[in-house]
């Protein structure tokens, strides 16, 4: 992903506050597929940064020999027998979805 | 009929066992009160008992947070974007305790996909405390422990992946348990932060807890990532705490700020009640704590930001149409999602993006670290760690509503635990006059220990509520401690 504009400036200067203001917000919805409506984004702005400010304490920490943790049991390799099985029924799948044609779920043109 | 609503999990049971106590008139009792409901606890409530069997816990009606698949049964996680969702497939836990005898007696509210430490958040309204209803449950599992607190279910499961069991619980004045990482399935859970979500029992007292996580552990091939308990679940017999070694960390008790004198106060008699009965405390200390909320909240909402990634209006739940495709995702999404879900999106996306990923998410995994090495290092020298499981007794409706931070803060005691796996447990330690007066209400005492010493934790949980004497049978009783 590649990012332009204020949101790729480097992570060096989030010592300074991180302050986020309205572009990036839009910029972040727009890589969430968020649309927000005008008060939202305002809203957000102020309250986003209010909370990078309080995370941002973790950067007074000498982190550099540390390993990142992403899973807390050790687990190695839990692997199943390569066997085919039923799945669930097409039928009761579709069922759910908020539109289907032709046994498939149906979505606008990408491209109107 | 009142009397039959006050029994505990294991005393319904019994008596049900023994032929003294007709499954049906059991779970057409809790089925009435659960229809009427006063609290908005339920989202879904059961019309007969469609499940229950021979088991342990044969003929229990259990409430189930919705945020566990139910097939054929609605499904919304408390969120709007899953409105009129029928999954076609149930979730191992539910599935365990049907096997287990139990029936599902509805499915109950929450903070929109576990989001939240009052159930304000909600697409379907807050749920109320049964002890002050002008004040939260706590969250997200609120709608789960008001029902036990308040008389509407004898026993719940939830899900916690910061606090959000043994918050309400503590908030409610029940027992709520988070197990180890692994040691329930997650199969058919609605994930929020993969790495930390877990599933857990809510109950009025440690051995009921004890008999729904017998039921709920083990390994199952859906899920990957789960192992089960080793042995299984034993139930708590101790009554003493003779030899067993207890840390009160001083960065989560004795120096932590915003932690009401009724909470440290209750929390300072549990402890000498534990010295009372055998046990050793000593101060002891878990330097990186501080930094559980900054650190959680980072990986939280980046896992969150992937997770709700499928609430795209193509599969399932709601759609919004757009001009195209991408507006249509972009629609559903906003129309769907509620502000606490936005917001720990944009939270999320944010924190993973090029060129903060490593300042925010790769920083956050090796606080995390950090936090699971403290505990490492605590259980070296005690058995288990305690502190309060909540800085404050219940809070007023809307009070931290416009300050999410605040409401982060919430969760200060308890973010610590699941970011390194282990499993804790919060019991009710008596009764507190809230910060600006007012009825007094429950307080949690928690109780953590390392990875799979489930067995242990409930013993001394056991023992310790024993000499407590809540009386947690109906905010009514007045908590009798």
């Amino acid at each position: 992903m590649i990012l332009t504009g204020s949101l790729a400036k480097p992570a060096a200067d989030l010592e300074s506050g991180a302050m986020i203001d309205r572009e990036q917000v839009l910029h972040v919805a727009k890589l969430a597929r968020l649309q927000l409506g005008e008060d939202e984004v305002e809203r957000m702005a102020g309250e986003l940064s209010g909370i990078l400010e309080h995370v941002e304490r973790i950067s007074e920490l000498g982190l550099d020999d540390v390993e990142p943790t992403s899973h807390v049991i050790e687990l190695e390799n839990v692997l199943r027998a390569d066997e085919p099985r039923p799945s669930w029924p097409r039928e009761k799948v579709l069922e759910q979805a908020p539109d289907s044609a032709d046994d498939s779920f149906r979505v606008p043109s990408p491209q109107a | 009929m009142g009397e039959l609503l006050e029994l505990t999990v294991a005393q319904a049971a019994e008596r049900i066992r023994a032929g003294e106590l007709g499954a049906d008139e059991y779970f057409a009792a809790y089925r009435d009160v659960a229809t009427g409901d006063p609290l908005n606890a339920y989202l879904w409530t059961a019309e007969e008992d469609g499940s229950g069997g021979d088991g342990e816990l044969g003929g229990i009606p259990v409430a189930v947070k919705d945020i566990f698949c139910t097939e054929g049964v609605a499904t919304t996680a408390g969120s709007r974007i899953l409105e009129g969702y029928r999954p076609p497939y149930t979730a191992t836990a539910v599935r365990r305790l049907r096997e287990a005898g139990a029936s599902v007696l509805g499915k109950t509210n929450m903070d929109e996909f576990a989001m939240g430490s009052s159930n304000e958040n909600s697409g379907y309204g807050p749920v109320l405390n049964p002890w002050d209803r002008r004040r939260v449950p706590g969250g997200s599992s609120g709608g789960s422990a008001a029902a036990v607190a308040g008389g509407l279910a004898p026993c719940a499961i939830g899900t916690d992946t910061g606090g959000s069991i043994r918050q309400p619980a503590a908030l409610c004045g029940i027992v709520g348990m988070k197990p180890t990482y692994g040691a329930v399935s997650r199969y058919g859970m609605i994930a929020f932060a993969s790495s930390l979500d877990q599933c857990g029992p809510l109950t009025r007292d440690v051995t009921d807890a004890a008999l729904l996580l017998r039921a709920l552990q083990g390994r199952d091939p859906c899920d990957s990532t789960s192992v089960g308990i080793d042995g299984g679940i034993e139930l708590p017999s101790r009554e003493d705490l003779n030899g067993l070694r207890f840390g009160v960390p001083k960065e989560l008790a004795g120096e932590a700020e915003g932690i009401e004198p009724g909470v440290r106060e209750s929390f300072e008699r549990t402890v000498a009640l534990i010295e009372d009965l055998g046990g050793d405390v000593a101060e002891t200390e878990l330097p990186h704590a501080t930094h559980g909320i900054s650190a959680y909240y980072v990986i939280a909402p980046a896992e969150a930001s992937a997770n709700l990634a499928r609430y795209d209006g193509v599969r399932f739940g709601l759609r919004s149409e757009g001009a195209d495709l991408t507006e249509t995702y972009e629609r559903t999404r906003h129309d769907g999602f509620g502000p606490e879900v936005k917001r720990r999106i944009m939270l999320g996306t944010y924190a993973l993006s090029s060129g903060y990923y490593e300042a925010y998410y790769g920083r956050a995994q090796r606080v995390r670290t950090k936090i699971a090495e403290d505990f490492a290092n605590a259980f070296e020298r005690f058995d288990f760690v305690v502190t309060p499981t909540s800085p404050t007794v219940a809070f007023e409706l809307g009070a931290r509503t416009d300050d999410p931070l605040a409401m982060y803060l919430s969760d200060y005691c308890t973010v610590p635990m699941p970011l390194a796996g282990i499993p804790a447990i919060s019991i009710p330690s008596g009764l507190a006059e809230p910060d600006g007066g007012g009825p007094q209400l429950p307080v949690g005492f928690q109780i953590a220990g390392p990875a799979f010493s489930e067995n242990g934790m409930l013993d001394a949980a056991h023992a310790l509520e024993r000499a407590i004497g809540f009386d947690a049978s109906s905010p009514a009783n007045g908590g009798g401690a």
